[in-house]
């Protein structure tokens, strides 16, 4: 959850007063319990939007147009948000790459979503969710951005919903970005998302577009790169898509002299997976058993437990916690970190998974 | 009542330790199937009365502004009250008993809530969920029973004090907050030399710091605020807080109180199994019949024997489980306490009369003599046999 509460030092005098007078008349609970009644895009000290639209743009995938509440802070082309939704009555957070020009005079912001197999809030946002619904978010992070100066040529490799940060990126500097190669993936054209408007700008001469259906044309392969971008050595390349794809894309990069490769991952390559254990948690003394697979995290939030999180992936450190004792594995690289009693060795729940009996401060 | 494990016959004497552990499985079977269908209409409701008490609290205080209007006083406290006991009853005990964790809203949780109440969530949740909860009518462990200023069992020893206990009671109703703050201070304990001193201390700085903000609100600020309405606005706050805490001191007498409900040794919960511990929730507590919205304004706990069961089983469920509960204590030949209102509260005021005198008046001349009905050799288990 983010804060965005003003320092009391810059606000009016008297509006501070009266702010610390409505504290006084609202204890125990605080003045913006009683104004979320009336408007909850007004909180100063959680951050909420409110979904406007929904555009669909293939048949699993759909544009969210989302007015955000006040705070908001504009973002950097090619970062996400997250965004919690109550399905069945749950809380669920989610990350999801902005695909909205910085500068849209309505001020409200898209993200793009692609509903996976069984996927509980990509399927509720393309299909349950309607206008009108408040959600809650938090302020734009990450850094699979451009740098301030563009390089002189530019490769993005995408595959599926992996467009979604590079037509952030686009859409808000395709002007200053001179040479321009987008090799996208995708396993049909009308699986495409975004397809008529990146052929818009390929006609205009804005970008070399190469689209690859890999359902008949197979997935690309490393080998095949410097076919498809002859000058690859020149470009400094930005990659978004499926684990396998940045795998194999990382991989390359690593013996070959090429220009820097920025990646941007949706999920965690996960490799290792043990025996379990019993979960303790220290807020609501509660233990609950975990098998070696499923992330703390989820085990937390299944338990009831208000766990922090945030790219649900192992990049941002929003979900470290304290281990107060017993070992956890991460689930990367099956690595095996244990804390006794006092230690209060920091974790990332996300992906990290029990390894015998632990107790996390949560 | 007498410790169930020393009565003459005890009502629990026809089940077989199997019959026990069956009768468990049966209220397990239960839970979890209304645990699996928690979902959206239940998060609605709990949202839905955080509303609506909010809203009327709101309108109640705007209303008060005025309260030198003798209708806007009486409309106004009316509204302050029934919103003071929503807040208290169905939303935050049954928030800090984490039923609408499985929300994860930072804002419903068990973790995360402040009543408006003297006593900080924080020791509530520990005298409340842990002990009372833990040990519910566990004579000498749970400290309900009576809250240490009352005798509500003839297991209980006799003292002169308990002379008084008609008016304790009395002054603890008015009181209640206060009452529930310095009894989760764990005074008595503290007296005796069995809690940590700088533990208490710190306590209570907690405890003055809430009750401080508390006051300042009904007493003070919201008074200041009503201008020419002050002293009417602060006399309505004052009336609201009576009215609540009489309120949910008659519902809690009701729940553990009342004739037939049972109480335990402390010996009969060594070694307790999970249909032991079952059968002890399901004698120990008692329910009140009524509306809707009787159920609403006693948070529910109308339900004490399903919540006993079921402490985080959330509230708006409670009514769809009692009869499946209800069954199971037929079937297992077990007697479901329930009654109105004022029978209930009239049964749990008989005994707190009664018992302000020694089970056996010929103690009050001698006054010295334990008051125990029985030797302490029939402190068996007889649950356990
Ligand atoms: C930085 C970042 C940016 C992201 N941006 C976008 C975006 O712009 N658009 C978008 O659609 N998604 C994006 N995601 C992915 C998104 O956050 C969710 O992980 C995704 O929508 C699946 O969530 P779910 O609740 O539907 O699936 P869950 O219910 O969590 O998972 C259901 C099943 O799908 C598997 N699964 C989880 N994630 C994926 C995945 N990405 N691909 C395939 N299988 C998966 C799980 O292992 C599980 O078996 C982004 C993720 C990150 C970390
Ligand atoms: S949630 Fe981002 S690192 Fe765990």
């Amino acid at each position: 959850m983010s804060v965005i509460e003003q320092p009391a030092a810059t606000r009016h005098p008297l509006k501070a007063r009266l702010g610390r007078l409505a504290e006084l008349v609202a204890t125990p609970l605080v003045p913006s319990d009683f104004s979320d009644l009336i408007d909850p895009l007004r909180s100063s000290t959680d951050l909420r939007g409110r979904i406007v639209e929904i555009r669909s743009e293939t048949a699993d995938a759909a544009t969210i147009v989302i007015k955000p509440g006040r705070g908001w802070r504009a973002h950097t082309p090619g970062q996400y948000l997250r965004i919690g939704v109550d399905i069945d009555g749950v809380r669920r957070w989610r990350a999801y790459s902005l695909t909205s020009p910085l500068d849209r005079a309505d001020g409200l912001i898209t993200i793009t979503v692609k509903a996976i197999p069984d996927g509980l809030v990509s399927n509720f946002l393309v299909r349950r969710a309607r206008p009108g619904l408040v959600v809650q978010l938090d302020q734009p992070t990450g850094d699979f951005t451009l740098p301030a100066t563009a390089p002189a040529k530019v490769l993005f490799i995408t595959g599926g919903s992996g467009i979604t940060p590079v037509m952030g990126m686009l859409r808000n500097a395709i002007d200053s970005l001179d040479d321009v190669v987008l090799l996208h993936s995708a396993p049909t054209p009308d699986d495409v998302i975004f397809d008529a408007e990146l052929r818009e700008l390929a006609a205009t001469g804005a970008l070399t577009l190469i689209v690859r259906h890999t359902d008949t044309e197979g997935m690309l392969e490393a080998a095949d790169l410097e076919a498809i971008v002859p000058d690859l050595a020149e470009r400094e390349t930005w990659a978004c898509g499926p684990v396998g794809m940045l795998d194999l894309l990382e991989q390359h990069w690593a013996i070959t002299e090429l220009k820097p490769l920025h990646t941007e991952r949706f999920r965690p390559a996960l490799a290792a997976i043990g025996e379990g254990g019993t979960v303790t948690f220290g807020t609501t003394d509660l233990t609950v058993d975990a098998d070696g697979a499923t992330p703390l995290l989820d085990v937390g939030e299944d338990a009831g437990v208000l766990m922090p999180s945030g790219c649900r992936m192992g990049i941002c450190f929003g979900c470290v916690t304290p281990l107060v004792e017993g070992s956890v594995r991460d689930l990367r690289t099956g690595e095996i970190t244990s804390a006794a009693e006092g230690d209060g060795v920091l974790v990332q729940t996300c992906i990290s998974a029990a390894a015998g009996a632990c107790t996390l401060a949560r | 009542m007498t410790a169930i494990q020393r009565k003459a016959v005890d009502p629990t004497a026809h089940l077989s330790a199997e019959d026990i552990e069956a009768l468990g499985r049966e209220l397990d079977e239960i839970r979890e199937s209304v645990m699996a269908t928690r979902g959206e209409a239940d998060a609605a409701y709990i949202r839905k009365v955080i509303d609506t008490q909010r809203k009327l609290e709101l309108a109640s205080r705007a209303v008060l502004l005025f309260s030198l209007f003798p209708p806007a006083w009486f409309v106004g406290t009316a509204g302050l009250s029934i919103s003071k006991i929503l807040e208290n009853m169905e939303i935050g005990h049954n928030v800090m008993h984490g039923q609408w964790d499985w929300m994860r809203d930072p804002k419903i949780h068990s973790t995360t809530w402040e009543w408006d109440n003297a006593s900080p969530s924080e020791m509530w949740k520990h005298s409340h969920n842990q002990v009372h909860h833990a040990y519910t009518n566990v004579l000498g462990k749970d400290n309900d029973l009576g809250y240490g200023i009352m005798r509500v069992d003839e297991d209980q020893k006799w003292s002169k004090f308990y002379l008084g206990q008609p008016l304790w009671n009395f002054i603890n109703a008015c009181l209640f907050e206060y009452g529930i703050a310095a009894y989760d201070l764990e005074i008595g304990k503290y007296l005796k030399g069995r809690k940590d001193k700088a533990v208490f201390q710190a306590e209570v700085k907690r405890v003055l710091a809430k009750i401080k903000k508390q006051a300042m609100r009904d007493y003070l600020v919201h008074p200041l605020l009503s201008g020419p309405s002050a002293l009417s606005t602060l006399g309505a706050n004052a009336t609201a807080n009576l009215v609540r805490n009489w309120w949910t001191h008659s519902v809690i007498m009701c729940g553990h109180f009342p004739s037939n409900i049972e109480t335990f040794t402390r010996a009969s919960t060594v070694g307790e199994t999970r249909g032991q511990w079952y059968l002890r929730q399901m004698l120990g507590a008692g329910n009140i019949s009524g509306s809707k919205f009787l159920h609403l304004m006693t948070g529910n706990l109308s339900f004490q024997i399903e919540h006993h069961l079921y402490p985080d089983l959330p509230s708006n469920r409670y009514a769809e489980v009692a009869p499946k509960v209800r069954e199971v204590f037929e079937k297992y030949g077990l007697n479901y306490v329930t009654g109105s209102l004022p029978r209930q509260l009239g049964s749990a005021w008989k005994k707190v009369f009664r018992l302000a005198l020694p089970n056996d008046l010929k103690d009050l001349a001698t006054r010295s003599k334990p008051a125990r009905t029985r030797p302490v050799a029939t402190d068996r288990v007889r649950v356990a046999a």
